[in-house]
């Protein structure tokens, strides 16, 4: 099927560039002077990310690095790693573990360039009371705000992008401009996005973040090492969402949030490796998924690793 | 080639003639639409934070405009049905001003989604051939491609129907009904495809729920065709067009069962939610009651059932239903009972509680109000020229210049 | 019949025994050669404490359990009931680690000694699961020892001051 509408897209190329030219002299008319740059145009234009060639590729992301230079004042570096062979990412998360510091939430943000200002997350915090109805998401608590945690008679459970093995916002979207990769993770093309948002609505796990506002971040805050599909600056009224960080993990690195997290709670490797950490949570300890009845087959996987 | 171009024109100029009230009514909804373009340039400006939207509501009232228009869009064809299919003439002569509405409102629909939209730029996206269009993966794939063969399919008609009548011939039914039938269902999938875009959503429990498209479908078969009633009332009243009483209560029992059958599904629902009182109950818990304190939107949901089973009493009996006093009561509590339930009623539960259990109490900003606003006084602008230039060729009164005499009047000056 | 019975238990027996030390001597080595999948980083000292012979260094040992007067007065004992320092430290050679069965290790290799009562722990550890880990997933990995999040005297874990809450919607403007 895929290879088939893969065989159609490149015969219509030709077609697809006349209509282009066709729209671009009526959209020349319409749109302010001042913005008609070549460079707008070219972004305008851009292709999907899975339909470039490298040729292609090549030039957006010379283009993405002036742009961004211009704009954030900073030089920064935009990757395009393609996933490693034979990987499936896997996350582990130890519930018994987690005290709920938000550690996580904070280094993801210093790792993966989200708005300041306004304020963008991919992790959520959750606070259960224990004892009380098992993962009542209705009576959580996100904005706990304690002297010291954990707190007493409770429990957390941080939750982000679950990457799904069968996921709901791939099929909702209606441009294709959201997917997955052969190494499992669920990338967005920000300049694909139109920001329709049905995705959000899609999605089981409240992951996927939409910038409302012009995303703001200081130059001196933003990590210049980023991926295409991952951490590069990005764009009011487009979706984002956690990608493993693709720009760390397509490189060996762990995520961030793996890295920061005091009490080890957090645990990354490939599923398809019997040797990884994330493999031996799955084989020892007691494993759950989110909603699993919703049949989305996420791989971030909760676990238990000792009784507390 | 050059005699229809010209006629057109010559037909076009009929909107710049008017009574003071007409033009008075056209500056009116042109200030509306004004401020609403005004507050979309904030909007343009700033993003989508100026709306109440955010990641835990991520659709609001555009959407919810847009849910209520597609329904009023669909419910032409209740009146196209009976029209052609079985020749009842008294609705037969009026069903072009159905099709015109149904034009306005997916025009209208199609302006709210543009402007829900965080890229408006990059729309061609979701094209087939030059965009990445999901077909067959994603139902709002499936909504752009249903809503705008139903626009194409009602333009067609509606302008071969005036087209015909301008000239003053018959139309030609060996044309005109195979695209009436094919008119039928597009109708219902309009709506169904909506209904099924929420409905699709197991993220969403309010939404996931297989009664929700039938629901869409009774619900606007009573909103439509209520619109429909009051414009006709208007139509009669201040243009020379004449539309028989017989006509109106005709559709206004139409009406009575459509509205029975949406208070029987809502029912079904309402009981399944509560009498099972799974974790799934909150969205409809949070709309009809509250949760946590949270209730903005209970009166509305009170407003709006209370309004429809009121309404559905007044059109159940001939006596009420035909005395247009207690008929257009009716009107206006399906209406806004309709726009209400399918509207806000609808979308929003769907995000409250969250899909993590956090309840963000969604309300329009002034903004969203001003922007929508505008969205509605361009429908109703637009409903209004369309209807100027229609009537006289409908009644009669204008009609095109025979080929000689526009030969003749070319030569003149 | 007798003797068959007899000589059925004996060949039983011997092959037990042979499998019981094969099996023993497999645990033994699991035990104290774990293959060097990672590397841990030195031990946290307070800088300049190390190593403890600098003092320690022909002062006569005193093995009798009491409350320290003179030094490391600091440390108060919060981990196992009636424990006392010569359960871990070694009193002849104070740089090292003493295991129970009178092995000595080194600081380095503290998680041998935490592993005697942890022991599932340690099998978790060893696996990546238990504990912090940085570096590649795909390459080396740093771990690091019990000590460096647990203080061996008072192992249970401190809480923490948490980050502040994200802004409610509400507050997004």
């Amino acid at each position: 099927m895929k290879k088939i509408i893969e065989n159609i897209d490149g015969i219509n190329i030709d077609r697809r560039t006349l209509l282009k030219g066709a729209a671009l002299g009526l959209a020349g008319t319409a749109l302010p002077l001042d913005k008609a740059d070549a460079s707008f145009w070219d972004a305008f234009f851009q292709k999907h990310f899975r339909e470039m060639t490298e040729k292609d590729l090549k030039k957006v992301l010379e283009r993405l690095e002036k742009e961004y230079e211009e704009k954030h004042k900073k030089a920064v570096k935009v990757g395009a790693e393609k996933a490693l062979p034979d990987v499936l990412f896997g996350y582990g998360l130890d519930l018994s573990r987690c005290i709920g510091c938000r550690r996580c939430v904070y280094a993801c943000v210093e790792e993966n360039n989200q708005s300041l200002d306004p304020q963008v997350q991919w992790i959520s915090v959750l606070r259960f009371k224990k004892g009380d109805k098992w993962m009542d998401l209705e009576n959580s608590e996100k904005y706990y705000n304690p002297q010291q945690v954990p707190e007493p008679g409770y429990f957390y459970m941080p939750v982000q992008c679950q990457q799904c093995e069968n996921p709901p916002c791939v099929k909702a979207c209606p441009t294709r401009a959201t997917w997955k990769e052969p190494d499992g993770i669920v990338v967005i093309d920000y300049n694909w996005c139109i920001g329709c948002r049905y995705c959000m609505a899609a999605c089981p796990y409240g992951a996927r973040r939409f910038n409302w506002g012009e995303p703001k971040r200081p130059p001196e805050k933003i990590n210049p090492n980023t991926h295409y599909l991952g951490n590069r600056p990005r764009y009011r009224g487009v979706v984002e969402k956690c990608t493993f960080c693709i720009q760390r993990t397509r490189n060996g690195r762990y995520p961030a949030c793996v890295e920061i997290c005091p009490v080890g709670a957090r645990k990354f490797g490939n599923l398809l490796d019997p040797e990884s950490e994330i493999r031996y949570a799955i084989e020892h300890k007691r494993v759950f998924r989110l909603k699993e009845d919703l049949n989305t087959n996420p791989k971030f996987y909760y676990f238990f690793a000792y009784g507390k | 080639m050059v005699y229809y171009v010209k006629n057109f024109f010559m037909a076009l100029q009929e909107i710049t003639k008017g009574n003071w009230k007409y033009f008075a009514w056209l500056a009116f909804l042109s200030l509306l639409v004004i401020a609403g373009i005004a507050a979309y340039f904030g909007q343009v400006e700033r993003g989508l934070i100026i709306t109440g939207m955010r990641d835990q509501v991520s659709w609001g009232f555009y959407i919810a405009n847009f849910t209520f228009l597609v329904g009023v869009a669909a419910a032409a064809v209740l009146l196209v049905v009976p029209a052609y299919i079985y020749h009842f003439k008294p609705i037969k002569e009026i069903v072009l001003f159905g099709e015109l509405l149904a034009i306005t409102a997916i025009t209208m629909c199609i302006m709210f989604i543009m402007l829900d939209m965080g890229q408006p730029l990059r729309v061609w996206h979701i094209l087939p051939v030059i965009g990445g269009m999901n077909f067959p993966s994603s139902l709002l794939a499936w909504d752009v491609i249903v809503l705008n063969s139903y626009l194409a399919l009602n333009t067609l008609v509606a302008s071969y129907v005036v087209c015909k009548f301008f000239t003053g011939k018959e139309y030609n039914l060996s044309i005109i009904t195979p695209l009436v039938i094919i008119s039928i269902p597009m109708a219902i999938s309009i709506h169904t495809v909506t209904a099924f875009l929420y409905n699709g959503l197991a993220a969403r429990p309010f939404w996931n729920a297989s009664i929700l498209a039938p629901r869409f479908l009774a619900s606007a078969f009573c909103s439509g065709p209520a619109i429909m009633l009051i414009l006709f009332q208007i139509i009669r009243k201040v243009t020379d067009m004449e539309i028989e009483d017989k006509a109106i209560f005709k559709i206004s029992e139409l009406i009575a069962y459509a509205m029975g059958i949406n208070l029987f599904l809502l029912g079904a629902e309402v009981f399944k939610e509560l009498y099972s009182g799974t974790a799934h109950t909150e969205p409809i818990k949070y709309l009809y009651f509250g949760i946590h304190g949270k209730s903005r939107l209970v009166p509305w949901i009170w407003t709006a059932t209370i309004g429809n089973i009121i309404a559905f009493f007044l059109f159940l009996f001939p006596k009420t239903r035909e005395n247009f006093k207690t008929l257009n009561i009716g009107c206006i509590l399906i209406i806004t009972g309709v726009y209400i339930e399918k509207g806000m009623g609808l979308v929003i539960p769907g995000f409250i509680p969250d899909t993590l259990g956090e309840i963000y109490e969604y309300w329009p900003t002034t903004h969203e109000l001003v922007i929508t606003l505008g969205v509605w006084a361009a429908g109703a602008m637009l409903y209004t020229l369309l209807l100027k230039f229609a009537i006289p060729i409908h009644t009669g009164s204008l009609r095109a210049v025979p080929r000689d005499k526009l030969i003749s009047m070319k030569q003149a000056p | 019949m007798d003797k068959r019975k007899t000589l059925k238990v004996l060949i039983t027996a011997f092959c037990l025994i042979v499998l019981s030390l094969f099996f023993s001597s497999v645990s033994d080595s699991a035990e104290y050669v774990i293959p060097k999948k990672f590397t841990t980083p030195p031990p946290p000292f307070t800088p300049g404490i190390f190593p403890c012979s600098q003092c320690h260094q022909g002062m006569p040992a005193d093995k009798k359990p009491r409350k320290l007067e003179q030094m490391h007065q600091e440390i108060t004992l919060r981990h196992m009931p009636d424990g006392w320092c010569f359960d871990c430290h070694n009193a002849d050679n104070r740089d090292k680690l003493r295991l129970a069965n009178g092995k000595l290790i080194s600081f380095g290799e503290s998680y041998y000694l935490c592993g005697q009562c942890h022991g599932t722990v340690l099998r978790d550890w060893k696996a990546g699961l238990h504990g912090k880990r940085t570096g590649q997933w795909n390459g080396e990995k740093e771990y690091r020892l019990c000590v460096h999040c647990h203080w061996p005297h008072e192992p249970a874990f401190k809480p923490l001051t948490p980050m502040p809450p994200p802004v409610k919607p509400s507050d997004i403007k």
